[in-house]
């Protein structure tokens, strides 16, 4: 999203739906995982909405819907593509919004070479480090003229240029541009302008691709893209709707960009019943990237410092945006030394450089997965686990519990004894004989923790609202929340170290951490808003919160934790606890809680708005330029300057905000429009392009290049690989399956399955599998099926439905199979079960470092699986069937020269135990 | 006893007294049925929250009693939910109130077969003292180029997502500042 | 232009939620409250099921549960599309029953249109489980180009002529001033009477260990008999994501279900039917009814129920005269004690 549009989140809210006139809802099961949101689909679908729902299952919310279009798992970016090719065919597409609110008329670089010429990669592809340098996709940038006051950055090395798409971020913004003197050609027929290169690029995205890589006929593909154009437009608007469907795939970012070149396509963008909603499954997993606790990421987006690039804060910022772009990315400075004032008050200051060296350097990806496989070489000695359960919630739960095992200390806190606290004594390694309780080293603390309830804080939801939930009760027995645990703990840490001269030891000491506590000696969480909101340090207003992130100052005048939380503490007043009846004010709600940035709910609602000012449509006005009082207005909070008139044009030299036009409605762009085709910003290319799972069952149509090339593969003996397309031994694992949740329960049940008014709705792990694939492997209903992979086998109730239909794709006859992941093994939850995500290896998606699990191949037989070590000689057995080495699948660049498609994994032959 | 009392409110009385002769409906009324009210109305107080699963972000109403919860229901002033509630936000109640839910701090030694009870103070002291030390042995002061990294490489963490932003936001900037970066949550996940 | 003037619906969707301002609003209390002895009762309450909108969530269960103190009903998988629940009964007041039909859901396009080849069946192994009836068992390798999933929340009927309560020798289930069919814990002796009596098997009496709530008494949904008393929405109806369960005055769901009924028929939906808001059906109309898709055998609803104590006046008679003797015998032991 953030590369499409210059914001991660979704672009809407949940209660716009009803003002769709068509749903897709794709890569999402909302009515399972979303029965209280999907309330707004069936409000849309009551004044007449079409609802479609792709997916490869018949699922609760296909039930649900108009139509349903099952689908082969993986093959979403075909079924995209060809809405793509049908909309610039046919020329169904929004031309006036496409013209001025998208990069369509940029040229793009001479250099630029598409998948179709280099057989399956763009250029700039190392197959030696499976790496793009991106330079080559650069817009053609106008050498004629003279680059005004800001002299010389023209000139400035490719070198530079490609370093500063140091890749898209969790979740991230926009991606950064030299600046925006790029050739145009408003005709759309240059033939290397942005629109004639993505026309090119899905001019093979037919009926019949689809329907050979898909399985989906030419009538439902027909359907569905007459369905959307017909209800986009000035007059009606089409949401797209996805969640992990999505994401969860090696090519996850590339779903996602391929609906929103839909939708800028279309004109759905930054108006009521349009936008593309990301679905989240956690209360606050929003709240989690803009505060995020990962590892590269910073508050609001800003990317941690990689050593290197990052080695000061001039260097930092520089790499953010450059300062002769376009947008609000050029006040990074101003973002980063609020945040390091909010952290280090006193001691950031001017002099040096507010402290920017306090902060720790990455190296390279620290993410979970990487993570884990330090563990198993010991470099790791202490793991929190904070509300999470990777030994069943994880992919390859096996890896991580193996991992959990080689540790010193393990700190657990959770509301229930779960899976990850008890592997030492009830993990399936334990079974298998892979690990011994007596010889586990392993120190493990539980600590119970506090509930919702038993709290106060905010939670930010799916649309990017923060709201405050009140605490009703002090927690039970042992019970603490996370904000006492760490208050109390960086105390200890603080008083340990307070004689300390070690220099790596001041930024802990120089941290502010001194927060009001109350009678049980737990920190205030308003305080701690108050924080992340900002505050004026000097001055008259010295001591007054900010009320937007426009007051932070550059300077250390101001402090701000979290630059896109700045406002929700506004005037002093707690904004996420506004609680007005939905009922007593407007459909949009502005006055229920906090919604980021600066309280809007649809982003770019500036082009809801034609380049004059004026809404699209009366059905459609949303915000608009009231020339009266000079200003924009509606019934949102205008996501664009508020007094700069549609007509304002940047006087020569501008950057940043002062340089957007006045029909620039991507404010947080580097050129201030929606992307179309991403010129930096992304690892993987500029434009989504079809390539096969991990594991697959058919071989990539439309070229040699089977996966995607820049996928993170991990060649690892614990993490084997299946056979793919006509490589030998894929015959093997002839199905594939896909992991999803049950409305009856919450990921890997921590919250759920201890419960058992939800245990008894859904007590055992099942798979889901059509009659036909039944009677081909004799599975019978409500007996016992294994499913098997190179990782393991598990065992799982067989459930056989109508609701999964076999596909053809590929010439081939494909069974898909469905695993809810819910169930893992452990001896205190009420209902337990084989996990799932033991059945998946790790390989990840570049950008984001996100796991396939959606999506991998297996077989499946009828009955229970081996128990003890006997589990261990089966997968084993299979392993060495199928040809398995550590080769298989972690080839990147698959070449058709010489050799055809068995050379892919290289040596085959060679068994592996 | 108010003999005359007592014998009005028998059943069989009230069905042969009253508009219930066949002893159906108002007449056969026990005293406990009467007296039934719902324990939303009976609570101390009535605190408005979140519901903890999924992101929709549903209004919850927290119902306290005694200083136990005793009932969570949806909130309909929300305009997000407008008071309703899927199985699991119904489920919130139980999610709190269980009594298979832990609430007691638990320590298990090296290579032990068993659980031992411990104080969270005790538990919270030998934590720090455990991350000083791992933070040390891992720690890199500059890259092999020597620029700087001031990190450690000797603990990781990962967060569930259903944690507040604030806590969050502490967890980030004490790791932080204890130099340690391999923080991760379930957004990645 | 007037841009103010946007192009969104004025409607007010508060408006036309159940329970929220027409939930207490009847003037009309008819219903069977007066003949229980009731004065001026309430109008009387009920649950409309739209089964045509339900998502199979089960939020009507759990809410149930956690409202009433219903404890778990067993851990067991039934292999039966989705439901793990199975039917009603002592422990279980809201059931959510799944239905997967080769059958087009009018409008619907289900994207099924292909023909596979079946191989030859392996040898099955008999678990000795049915195989007769039960979801997505192998069709033969006939066509599958149609396919609907049906979901529908079962409940108690709250029977205008209600056996149950007909039949019950305590005085413990007893209709309520709402016109509803209550189990008065405290006065039910589990004597089972009302078990058999109930023409849709719903009511039971809850087995389970020494000590679980209300052990041995018949149990059932109370229409959250507490929460009416205050003026609150049932549980289920409450949590309901998408109004399926719609809860309010009986005359006026009627109403909303006749209305909505004429919406379905319009847009296709032919098959679609009320069932149980007759009030000249076998039960007099029930105070719970739903809207369907199919017949109602297809959700394990008796086609045509019949009260199963349709010999009624006899029994008032029978009833009449015994009260007069217990009232004497009474009146006859508390003259003798009085001091």
């Amino acid at each position: 999203m953030g590369a499409s549009f210059g914001r991660g989140g979704a672009t809407g809210f949940l209660q716009d739906l009803q003002n769709a006139d068509c749903i897709v809802i794709q890569g999402s099961n909302m009515a399972e995982c979303h029965p209280v949101g999907f309330q707004w689909v069936m409000e849309a679908k009551a004044r007449g909405a079409r609802v479609i729902h792709v997916d490869p299952r018949f699922t609760r919310t296909s039930a649900l819907a108009d139509t349903h279009v099952p689908i082969r798992a993986g093959s979403d970016i075909v079924f995209l593509g060809a809405i793509i090719n049908y909309i610039v065919s046919n020329e169904k597409y929004f031309h006036e919004y496409v013209l001025n609110y998208t990069n369509a008329a940029n040229l793009v670089s001479k250099d630029f070479q598409d998948v179709d010429d280099l057989d399956g990669v763009f250029s700039g592809y190392d197959p030696q480090t499976g790496k793009y340098d991106t330079s080559s996709w650069a817009y053609d940038a106008n050498d004629d003229e003279p680059a005004g006051d800001a002299g010389g950055q023209g000139d400035e090395s490719e070198e530079s240029a490609s370093s500063r798409s140091a890749g898209h971020e969790l979740g991230g913004h926009g991606a950064a541009l030299e600046h925006t003197k790029v050739k145009r050609d408003e005709t759309l027929q240059h033939p290397r302008c942005v629109f004639q290169v993505l026309k090119r690029h899905y001019a093979r995205y037919t009926p019949e691709l689809v329907q050979e890589v898909c399985g989906v006929t030419p009538e439902q593909l027909l359907d569905v893209c007459e369905a959307v154009t017909s209800n986009s437009g000035r007059e009606r608007t089409t949401t797209w709707v996805y969640s992990v469907g999505w994401t969860h795939h090696t090519v996850g970012v590339q779903y996602i960009r391929g609906s929103a070149i839909i939708q800028l396509l279309l004109g759905n963008m930054g108006r009521p019943g349009g936008g593309i909603l990301a679905l989240r499954g956690h209360a606050s997993i929003q709240g989690s990237t803009d505060i995020p606790t990962l590892y590269n990421l910073l508050p609001g987006y800003l990317p941690m410092p990689m050593v290197g690039t990052h080695d000061s804060l001039d260097e930092y910022v520089a790499q953010i945006a450059s300062p002769d772009q376009k947008g609000f990315w050029t006040n990074a400075r101003t973002y980063t030394v609020n945040l390091l004032k909010a952290w280090w008050g006193d001691a950031a200051t001017a002099e040096n450089d507010f402290a920017f060296d306090y902060l720790p350097k990455l190296s390279g990806d620290h993410g979970t997965y990487a993570t884990v496989m330090s563990m198993l070489k010991d470099e790791i000695d202490g793991y929190f686990l904070l509300g999470q359960t990777p030994a069943v919630g994880s992919a390859h739960g096996r890896m991580q519990r193996l991992g959990l095992a080689h540790l010193k200390w393990l700190v657990v806190r959770d509301l229930n004894l779960i899976e990850s606290a008890t592997f030492w004594k009830d993990g399936p390694e334990i079974e298998t004989g892979e690990l011994r309780t007596e010889e586990i080293d392993t120190e493990v603390f539980f600590f119970p923790a506090a509930a919702h309830v038993e709290k106060d804080g905010t939670f930010t939801q799916t649309q990017r609202m923060l709201q405050w939930h009140h605490k009703a009760v002090e927690p039970p027995g042992d019970a603490q929340s996370e904000l006492a645990f760490f208050y109390l703990l960086g105390q200890k840490l603080r008083q340990r170290l307070a004689d300390s001269t070690d220099e790596r030891d001041r930024p802990l000491l120089d941290l502010t951490w001194d927060y009001p506590v109350d009678e049980h000696g737990d920190p205030s969480a308003e305080a701690v808003l108050a924080e992340i909101n900002g505050v004026h340090l000097t001055g008259e207003k010295a001591g007054v919160p900010l009320s937007t992130f426009n007051e932070m100052k550059p300077d250390g005048s101001t402090s701000g934790g979290c630059w896109i939380y700045a406002g929700v503490y506004a005037d002093g007043v707690n904004q996420s606890a506004r609680r007005k009846p939905g009922r007593e004010q407007s459909w949009v709600a502005p006055e229920w809680g906090w919604a980021w940035p600066a309280n809007r709910r649809i982003l770019y609602n500036r082009a809801a708005a034609d380049p004059d000012g004026k809404p699209w449509s009366e059905r459609k006005a949303y915000v608009w330029w009231d020339s009266e009082q000079e200003k924009w207005t509606g019934h949102d909070v205008p996501d664009f300057e508020l007094k700069k008139p549609p007509s304002y044009r940047p006087p020569e030299g501008a950057a940043g905000p002062a340089a957007l036009r006045g029909d620039d409605p991507f404010i947080m762009q580097a050129d201030g429009v929606g992307w179309l085709y991403a010129p930096t910003g992304l690892l993987d290319g500029p434009l989504p392009a079809h390539y096969e799972p991990q594991e697959s069952p058919i071989s990539n149509p439309m070229y040699s290049q089977q996966a995607s090339p820049t996928r993170e593969v991990f060649s690892r003996t614990d993490n084997y690989s299946n056979p793919s397309g006509d490589e030998p031994g894929a015959e093997v694992f002839p199905y594939v399956f896909t992991t999803y949740r049950l409305t009856e329960h919450h990921t890997a049940g921590g919250m759920s399955r201890w419960q058992p008014f939800l245990a008894e709705l859904q007590p055992e792990f099942f798979c889901e599998v059509s009659p036909e694939l039944a009677r081909q492997r004799g599975l019978v209903n409500n007996g016992w099926a294994t499913i098997i992979t190179a990782r393991t086998a598990v065992e799982a109730r067989v459930l056989v439905t109508d609701r999964v239909v076999p596909l053809r794709a590929g010439g081939k006859e494909i069974h898909q199979i469905g695993l809810p992941y819910h169930w893992g093994i452990g001896g205190d939850a009420v209902v337990t079960g084989d996990s799932a995500n033991d059945l998946l290896g790790v390989t990840l998606d570049p950008n984001v470092h996100i796991q396939e699990s959606k999506v991998a191949s297996c077989d499946i037989q009828p009955g229970r699986r081996p128990r003890g070590p006997a589990l261990l000689d089966y997968v084993a057995a299979y392993r060495k069937r199928a040809g398995i080495t550590l080769d298989t699948g972690n080839e990147l660049r698959n070449l058709a020269s010489g050799a055809n498609g068995g050379s892919r994994s290289g040596g085959v032959k060679e068994g592996a135990s | 006893m108010d003999i005359r009392k007592t014998f009005l409110e028998w059943p069989v009385v009230r069905q042969l007294t009253g508009g219930d002769p066949l002893g159906r409906g108002a007449a056969v009324q026990s005293a406990h049925t009467k007296a039934i009210t719902a324990r939303t109305k009976t609570a101390d107080r009535v605190v408005r929250s979140v519901c903890p699963y999924c992101a929709v972000g549903c209004g919850q109403r927290v119902f306290v009693k005694d200083e136990k919860v005793v009932q969570i229901e949806g909130d309909p002033d929300s305009p997000v939910s407008r008071g309703r509630l899927c199985p699991k936000g119904s489920a919130s109640t139980q999610l709190v109130t269980s009594p298979g839910r832990a609430t007691t701090m638990l320590y298990r030694a090296p290579r032990s077969t068993t659980w031992q009870r411990i104080g969270v103070e005790e538990a919270t002291d030998m934590i720090a003292d455990r991350m000083i030390e791992s933070r040390s042995r891992r720690w890199q002061d500059t890259d092999e180029q020597g620029r700087p990294l001031r990190r450690t490489m000797g603990m990781a963490a990962l967060g569930g997502a259903t944690l507040d932003n604030e806590e969050n936001y502490l967890i980030k900037k004490l790791f932080t500042a204890l130099g340690a970066i391999q923080i991760e949550n379930q957004a990645r996940i | 232009m007037s841009p103010q003037q946007s192009g969104f619906s004025e409607t007010n969707l508060w408006d036309n939620l159940p329970g929220t301002k027409n939930g207490f609003s009847s003037t009309d209390p008819g219903g069977p409250a007066p003949d229980a002895g009731w004065e001026a009762p309430p109008s009387r309450k009920g649950f409309f099921t739209d089964t045509s909108i339900c998502i199979g969530c089960k939020a009507c269960e759990v809410a149930c549960k956690t409202w009433n103190g219903v404890p778990e009903d067993g851990l067991d998988m039934l292999g039966s599309s989705y439901d793990n629940t199975g039917a009603l009964g002592a422990s279980t007041w809201r059931h959510v029953a799944f239905i997967e039909q080769r059958k087009p859901l009018g409008s619907q396009d289900t994207g099924v249109t292909i023909t596979l080849p079946e191989p030859a069946p392996p040898p099955q192994v008999d678990l000795g489980m049915p195989a007769f009836g039960l979801p997505g068992a192998p069709g033969g390798g006939d066509e599958r180009s149609e396919f609907r999933w049906l979901m529908s929340s079962d409940v108690c009927k709250h029977c205008t002529n209600a056996a149950c309560l007909d039949v019950c020798p305590t005085g413990s289930l007893f209709r309520t001033e709402f016109g509803t069919v209550v189990v008065q814990e405290d006065i039910c002796n589990g004597c089972g009477y009302c078990v058999p009596a109930c023409p849709y098997g719903v009511i039971d009496r809850r087995i389970g260990e020494q000590g679980t709530k209300n052990v041995g008494i018949a149990q059932k949904c109370t229409l959250c008999y507490d929460r009416l008393g205050v003026d609150e929405t049932p549980a289920c109806a409450k949590a309901c994501p998408t109004q399926s369960i719609q809860f309010g005055d009986v005359d006026e769901l009627r109403e909303r279900a006749a209305k909505r009924l004429e919406t379905l028929h319009a847009g296709g939906l032919g098959e679609a039917r009320l069932y149980g808001e007759d009030p000249n059906n076998g039960v007099g109309g029930t105070g719970a009814f739903f809207l369907l898709l199919d017949e109602p055998e297809v959700y394990g609803f008796p086609p045509d129920p019949i009260v199963t104590t349709a010999d009624l006046p006899r029994m008032w008679k029978n009833a009449g005269m015994a009260a007069v003797g217990l009232l004497a015998a009474a009146v006859t032991v508390f003259a003798g004690r009085r001091p």
